[in-house]
């Protein structure tokens, strides 16, 4: 690398602190100023964005549109579910491990099947696959419940904070920052990956899967990694999500929750790294809103994807960028 | 022993009104490299329209004159489809594949509405044209006689597509621009005309399947997803873009089924999803598709 590429570098990256660190504590102020509802709203946007990152890191940054990300996010949450029936296992942080190694364990399986094509088989067979398991929840229903799902109580966190007197205390306060915390700590590791050789060999292959051949990056284990990564953030969002909702049903594995996923990715923008994160949260509040006011939601959100894609591709964080741009070089 | 007629038949039942969807599907990709995910809410389009007109003129109206409106969801469907295609689709010809995933998506979410907006979110059904038709003894067994007219329609329009596809002028016009836009654009053919007539032929057979099916069961929300991820099996099975395939395709799901819910009806939708991982694993490109 160039000194000169070296010093852009470090300029955007103290570019990014600027507007990161007031956000991040706008973002711990969150429980001391707003009502619970919205505190809890805004828990299932970072929860949710970290589901959308993790997907990002496939469409964004391999170029891989997966219509299939329900499984892993499902994987998360009835990985959480099951350990409450079956082993009642009530550490949130054991939830967590299970839920990783749950997803490692489904999307290193899948990815060997899937990352072996791209572009619209692509999404055709995670979509398939996805399937797979929405059905084995759905129909075996004397484990999982079958389409009334299963109800997950609240866990406990750290191994001494349980939310027994008030849940909505504490899904509003103590589980917020518990949130808050991994969110952060996602943020972190996906932003040090799409920086890292690995990340960057990763947008080589999106570009030109040829010329990255020729370079001597070996395509199919760099996608079948970023594939594993990918799924595993989203099945951690998964599993942070169950308390939050307090019952898994076979919803979430079923593909249109897949499409909610890409939807909340492109709305925010997914050719930069914080936009799946301003769209999990402001597609949250919007379908929030939209079902609050209306039976027919998805319609008032199927008209803001078609123009979204007809006239902002770039999504919200893409369209605000050049705005900026725009802005700067007139003043 | 005794033939299996009756699951025979059944399998048959539900491979003619898959072939239908899957075969539309498969062609709208052929020729416009499209995956319309929409696809699966024009059946039901199809399926609610049907169901709709049959239930408004009901009352005392002469069984032919029901029979006749069985159509009306196919054409409905088909006319919708000729909106859409310059409306919605036409501008993302040129954009990247995600783009026309999503446009379709949000596209499948507008129809879904739609139909909860004209027709409420309760079932409707037709069932007055399942119950006069009557039914018939087979192996000691009733079997319903608009089943065998939904077969009959199903391999007569397999027989019909066979043949305007292969055997019109259109139909080859068709297969050149499938095989090579550029080409059968500099030839002199009107890209933009075979484009809207190919997603109405596509969206005319989803809506018949939806018009075909509706007596016997009943249009419900919700149906269109259902039925456009079990036609993704049937072309990922066949080959997308080849109608060969949604034909061998659609029978192959019809039959796994139909042996699936007698023997092992917990792993039913799971063997059918595998079946189709393993065909794209094995021969990528599908059963019938070219490489």
């Amino acid at each position: 690398m160039t000194t000169l590429a070296v010093a852009l570098e470090h300029r955007s990256s103290a570019r990014i602190l600027t507007y990161a660190v007031p956000i991040a504590l706008a973002l711990l102020l969150v429980p001391l100023v707003f009502e619970q509802y919205h505190t809890i709203l805004l828990t299932y946007g970072l929860v949710m964005a970290i589901a959308a990152l993790g997907f990002n890191l496939l469409l964004g940054y391999t170029g891989l549109l997966s219509f299939g990300h329900s499984a892993y996010f499902g994987t998360g949450a009835y990985v959480v579910a099951l350990m409450v029936k079956y082993l009642g296992v009530r550490s949130m942080e054991l939830h967590l491990v299970g839920a990783i190694i749950g997803s490692v364990i489904v999307t290193g399986l899948f990815g060997v099947v899937c990352v072996r094509y791209t572009r619209i088989f692509f999404g055709i067979l995670t979509l398939a696959l996805s399937q797979v398991l929405w059905s084995l929840a759905f129909k075996f229903f004397w484990v999982t419940g079958g389409t009334d799902g299963l109800r997950v109580p609240t866990p406990t966190l750290l191994g001494v904070v349980t939310g027994q007197d008030d849940k909505t205390a504490f899904l509003a306060h103590a589980y917020y920052y518990y949130v808050l915390v991994i969110f952060f700590a996602a943020v972190t590791v996906l932003w040090v990956i799409v920086n890292s050789p690995f990340g960057k060999a990763l947008q080589a292959i999106r570009d030109n899967e040829v010329r990255a051949e020729f370079v001597g990056i070996q395509i199919w284990p760099y996608r079948w990694v970023a594939f594993l990564v990918s799924g595993v953030f989203t099945g951690l969002a998964g599993a942070l999500w169950v308390p939050l909702n307090g019952l898994t049903t076979p919803d979430v594995l079923y593909w249109p929750f897949s499409g909610e996923i890409v939807f909340m990715t492109v709305l925010g923008g997914f050719r930069s790294f914080g936009g799946p994160i301003v769209g999990a949260v402001i597609f949250n509040y919007l379908k929030t809103y939209a079902v609050g006011l209306t039976v027919y939601w998805q319609l008032f959100l199927g008209v803001v994807l078609v123009v979204l894609v007809l006239s902002l591709p770039t999504g919200i964080v893409g369209t605000a960028e050049r705005l900026l741009a725009r802005a700067r070089r007139r003043g | 022993m005794d033939l299996p007629i009756i699951p025979l038949l059944n399998a048959l039942l539900y491979a003619s009104v898959l072939f239908l969807i899957a075969g539309g599907l498969s062609l709208i990709y052929g020729v416009m490299r499209i995956v319309n995910l929409a696809h699966g809410n024009l059946y039901a389009f199809g399926a609610y329209v049907t169901a709709w007109s049959v239930g408004a003129v009901a009352s005392g109206a002469p069984t032919a004159v029901l029979y006749l409106l069985l159509p009306a969801g196919a054409l409905a469907a088909a006319a919708l489809g000729a909106l859409l295609e310059p409306t919605l689709l036409r501008p993302f010809y040129k954009r990247a594949e995600e783009y026309q995933l999503l446009v379709t998506f949000g596209l499948l979410m507008i129809l879904e509405d739609v139909m909860r907006l004209l027709w409420g979110p309760y079932p409707l059904s037709a069932s007055a044209l399942w119950e006069q038709m009557g039914s018939v003894t087979i192996q000691g067994n009733l079997y319903p006689n608009y089943n065998l007219l939904v077969i009959a329609v199903g391999a007569t329009a397999a027989v019909f597509l066979w043949a305007f596809i292969y055997k019109t002028r259109f139909g080859v016009v068709l297969r050149a621009t499938a095989q090579n836009m550029r080409m059968a654009s500099a030839l002199g053919v009107n890209i933009n005309r075979i484009y809207i007539e190919a997603f109405t032929l596509g969206c005319l057979m989803a809506g018949l399947a939806g018009a075909i099916i509706v007596p016997s069961q009943s249009a419900v929300l919700g149906m269109g997803v259902d039925a456009l991820v079990l036609s993704f099996i049937v072309v990922v099975i066949g080959g997308l873009g080849s109608l060969e395939g949604a034909l061998v395709g659609a029978l192959i799901v019809g039959v796994v089924r139909e042996v699936g819910i007698t023997w092992f009806p917990e792993i039913e939708l799971a063997v059918l999803y595998l079946m189709a991982a393993i065909v794209l694993l094995v021969r990528p490109a599908g059963l019938f598709g070219r490489p």
